[in-house]
Order: structure tokens, then C-alpha cells, then sequence
């Protein structure tokens, strides 16, 4: 449909405005408002987080088309009814206990967004209760760990072991990302899956999920 | 002797096309220009509200030493327990841009503009780069005016949490320096507060003392690969990539 095409291709610019009176142009077309968010939205998204994960656009082309998706979004949640959200699944992120560094975490609670997950962004310096606490009781499909420190990384260890410990490791999977970690470390401590950095970090969560 | 210095801000300014290798995306392509208009509005919130800060002083070999060994996690064998003994010289030192910069990075993710954010994060974290590159220059300047340093001469800085130094390290580092003193704190995690700091030793020796394979255990986990531009940069004539088998890029 012509008109989903342009709201995924303006999106794709980071037009908001655009987005936002396209968006509205397609419920005034009797377009459905869940496949505005799937084949407009999320699609353009989709393009983005391949454009960028290619080196072939920069991190604030990625962010610009984050907040163009808010702005479709926006007019589109009144028209979505309990039912029709099409949510890929919901994360539970955060940046761990000791570690105030928060930048590489919110570009990946953006693009996870982005990519039709429903994101529970418990912030800074969270403790790995918190982190355990928050995915049962929001019934979380994925824990997204990040550490910019060594120092702090034995924290995500500690989540992992607290998921095992309370059973719950079968239903909500583990990605841990930043600076200082790897795959090996990922493996090392029972995480589920590594995110080398934001883009692969979406494409590991859908991984988990899918 | 301990010095303390306000670095100006024009010394800390990125180049636009340090700001966009920091950025990701295309090296063949120029930025557009909204991209453009995004790298202006963060060199601006930068000017309006860096304030770099420096601190430095030399200290002996026995007593960096016993910094370097701090808590004992240090990995073995690492590279710079090989270099520091052969200096000329060893300056502790930190720099900071201060705490505004981090506070304004903080408040545009939460207001709503992470595009200025993140650009505005990545022009705080060269600005450090810049400021620590700075301080470089002053300790290398005094030092060849006092013919401690020759045409020969290098200086590299090493900083705790990378090539092998335990970020534990850094607890030693803050008691030997104070760095308080110009407002950098250090979190149990020895995090530095505010995040935009750089801390470590300046080592001022012949070119070759720096010299290192990178083939460590811990060097596989290394992402930058750093060491090889910083060797590359102080030894010009090496082919690149060549010495050491480099090929990865340094960009990100």
C-alpha cells in the first residue's frame, strides 16, 4: 500500500512531521491501525537499524527516526485497541548495579522500541533484584544487561544466577552488552546471547524471542 | 610537584570530522544536513558548558610502581610493567570536562532529544580525549625544555582498566593525585565522577620502550585495538597495519 510506503521511507529520513500527518492520512483512509504500526512503522525501523548496523547512516540518523516513530505512534495508540498492539515481546533494560554510564543502553531501549518491543527501562545502577523483581512481575520475555566497567560486570553473573536460582531462567532470557564484554564472557557466566552494540542487540533479542 | 590547570575550551573543541567518525555511519559519504545542524547545536552546548580541568604530577618509577600494583588484580603479564621501569619520565595525571557536559547529555535523553544527546555525548567524550592530549603537550614541552626529552622521545599515557592495569587501579591512582580537588570523585566501582574523565600515567621515554605485541590474553577482548594507532602515531615511518599484523579499524 502506497501510502504505508511513505510512512516507512519518511520515517526512514526522520521526518516527524511527515510521519505524523502520513500516520493520520492512513486512519483517514480507513487503514488499519495495526498494520500502519507493522508494515509503516516498524518497517521503516527495521530498514534503519540494517542502514545503521551497515555503517551506512549515523547513530542520530537512528535516533531522528526513533522519535519519527514516536511521533506516528502517537497518533496511532488512541486507534489500537487492547488486542490489535502488536508487541514482539517485552524487555526488561537496564545498566548495572554500580555503573552510571547509560548512553549505549538507551540507544538500545530506542532501537528495541523501535523494532516493536515493548522496553521497561529500569535505568542506572540497577541492582540484579531490581532486574529479576521487574521481569517476573511484568511477566518479561528478555533481561538486556549493559556494563561499561569490569568492575561491575560480576553484577549480570548475578542476575543470571538469581533467574536460575528463582526458576525462572527457562522463561526470561538473558542479553548482555558494553564495553568490556564478550561473547566468551556472555557464555562464561550463562547469558543467553552477546550484543556486540545496539543493532545487534536487537537482532539477539529477536533471536530470544522469535 | 602536584599542578592544577583550567584548560581552555577552544583546546577540547572535536573537528567536525572526528565528531562523525565517533558517530558511525559512512566514511565515503558526507553528512547530511540535518546531521550537520545536529554536530553545530552540540559543538555549541559543548563551548556553553565544558569545563575542562587537569591535574598532573610526576612521580618516581618505585613510587608508580607500587600505583600500578594497587590490589593485585593486575593481569600478568601485561605490557606497561615492561615499559614504565625504561622512562624518562612518569606523570600521573586527570582531566576532566566536568559535570555540566554529563548533566545536559543526561536531561536531552530524557527530554526527548537523544539524536542532540548522543551527538552531544560523543563531542564531551574527544573534548576529553582533547583535553588529556593537551596536557600531553604541556609535559612534553617542559620536559624538552628541561632536555629531558629528544627528537627521539614518545609519549604515550596508559590508563587503568585497559591494556592489562585492573580499573582497580584507580583507587591507587586517586590517593597518590586527589583528584577531588577539581571535582572528580571516584565511585566504589571506581567509576569517575563526572563520566567525561580520562586518569592514568603519561610514560615520556624513547619511542621504542612503548613498543608491544599485541598478542596478550587479554588483548582478543580488546575492541579499539588503540595501541596500534597510538604506536603508529609515534612511530611514522612503520607501514600501517604492518608491524603487528593490524588490520582492524580504529574508528569506533
Amino acid at each position: 500500500m502506497e501510502i504505508l510506503r511513505e510512512i516507512a521511507a519518511e520515517l526512514e529520513r526522520g521526518e516527524d512531521e511527515k510521519v505524523r500527518m502520513l500516520t493520520e492520512s492512513a486512519l483517514g483512509q480507513k487503514v488499519e491501525a495495526p498494520m500502519i504500526l507493522d508494515e509503516g512503522l516498524i518497517a521503516g525501523m527495521e530498514v534503519v537499524g540494517k542502514r545503521f548496523g551497515a555503517h551506512e547512516i549515523f547513530l542520530p540518523d537512528v535516533l531522528l527516526a526513533a522519535r519519527a516513530m514516536n511521533a506516528g505512534l502517537a497518533v496511532l495508540e488512541p486507534h489500537l485497541g487492547q488486542g490489535d498492539v502488536v508487541t514482539r515481546g517485552k524487555v526488561v533494560i537496564g545498566t548495572v548495579q554500580g555503573d552510571l554510564h547509560d548512553i549505549g543502553k538507551n540507544l538500545v531501549g530506542i532501537m528495541l522500541a523501535g523494532a516493536g518491543f515493548e522496553v521497561i527501562d529500569l535505568g542506572k545502577d540497577v541492582s540484579p533484584q531490581q532486574f529479576v523483581d521487574t521481569a517476573r512481575e511484568s511477566k518479561a520475555d528478555v533481561i538486556g544487561m549493559s556494563a561499561l566497567l569490569t568492575t561491575t560486570m560480576p553484577m549480570m553473573k548475578q542476575v543470571v544466577s538469581l533467574l536460575k536460582k528463582q526458576g525462572l531462567d527457562s522463561s526470561v532470557r538473558t542479553v548482555i552488552g558494553g564495553a568490556p564484554v564478550t561473547e566468551e564472557y556472555a557464555r562464561e557466566i550463562g547469558a543467553d546471547a552477546y550484543g556486540f552494540d545496539a543493532a545487534n542487540a536487537v537482532e539477539r533479542v529477536r533471536g530470544l524471542v522469535g | 610537584m602536584k599542578r592544577t590547570l583550567e584548560i581552555p575550551v577552544a583546546e577540547v573543541e572535536p573537528t567536525r570530522e572526528a565528531l562523525l567518525r565517533a558517530l558511525g555511519g559512512p566514511d565515503d559519504r558526507p553528512a547530511d544536513a540535518r546531521i550537520e545542524r545536529l554536530l553545530d547545536e552540540a559543538l555549541e552546548e559543548l563551548r556553553t558548558r565544558a569545563e575542562p580541568r587537569g591535574m598532573f604530577a610526576e612521580t618516581e618509577a618505585s613510587g608508580f610502581a607500587a600505583i600500578y600494583e594497587g590490589e593485585g588484580d593486575n593481569e600478568t603479564p601485561s605490557p606497561l610493567p615492561e615499559i614504565f621501569p625504561r622512562a624518562d619520565l612518569l606523570v600521573l595525571f586527570v582531566v576532566t570536562v566536568g559535570r555540566s557536559v554529563s548533566e545536559r547529555i543526561a536531561a536531552l535523553f530524557d527530554e526527548g532529544h537523544p539524536a542532540l544527546g548522543a551527538t552531544l555525548d560523543a563531542a564531551a567524550s574527544e573534548a576529553t580525549e582533547l583535553a588529556a592530549a593537551h596536557l600531553d603537550r604541556i609535559v612534553l614541552d617542559e620536559a624538552r625544555r628541561e632536555g629531558r626529552a629528544n627528537e627521539g622521545s614518545a609519549l604515550l599515557r596508559y590508563s587503568p582498566g585497559y591494556c592489562g592495569w585492573n580499573l582497580t587501579g584507580q583507587r591507587a591512582l586517586f590517593k597518590a593525585l586527589h583528584p577531588e580537588q577539581i571535582g572528580i570523585s571516584l565511585t566504589p566501582s571506581c567509576l569517575m565522577e563526572p563520566l567525561k574523565s580520562i586518569s592514568g600515567v603519561m610514560v615520556l621515554g624513547p619511542a621504542e620502550i612503548h613498543e608491544f605485541n599485541n598478542d596478550y590474553r587479554f588483548c582478543s577482548d580488546c575492541r579499539t585495538k588503540d595501541c596500534r594507532r597510538r604506536l603508529r602515531a609515534i612511530q611514522p615511518t612503520r607501514p600501517e597495519g604492518d608491524a603487528h599484523g593490524d588490520t582492524e579499524r580504529d574508528r569506533r
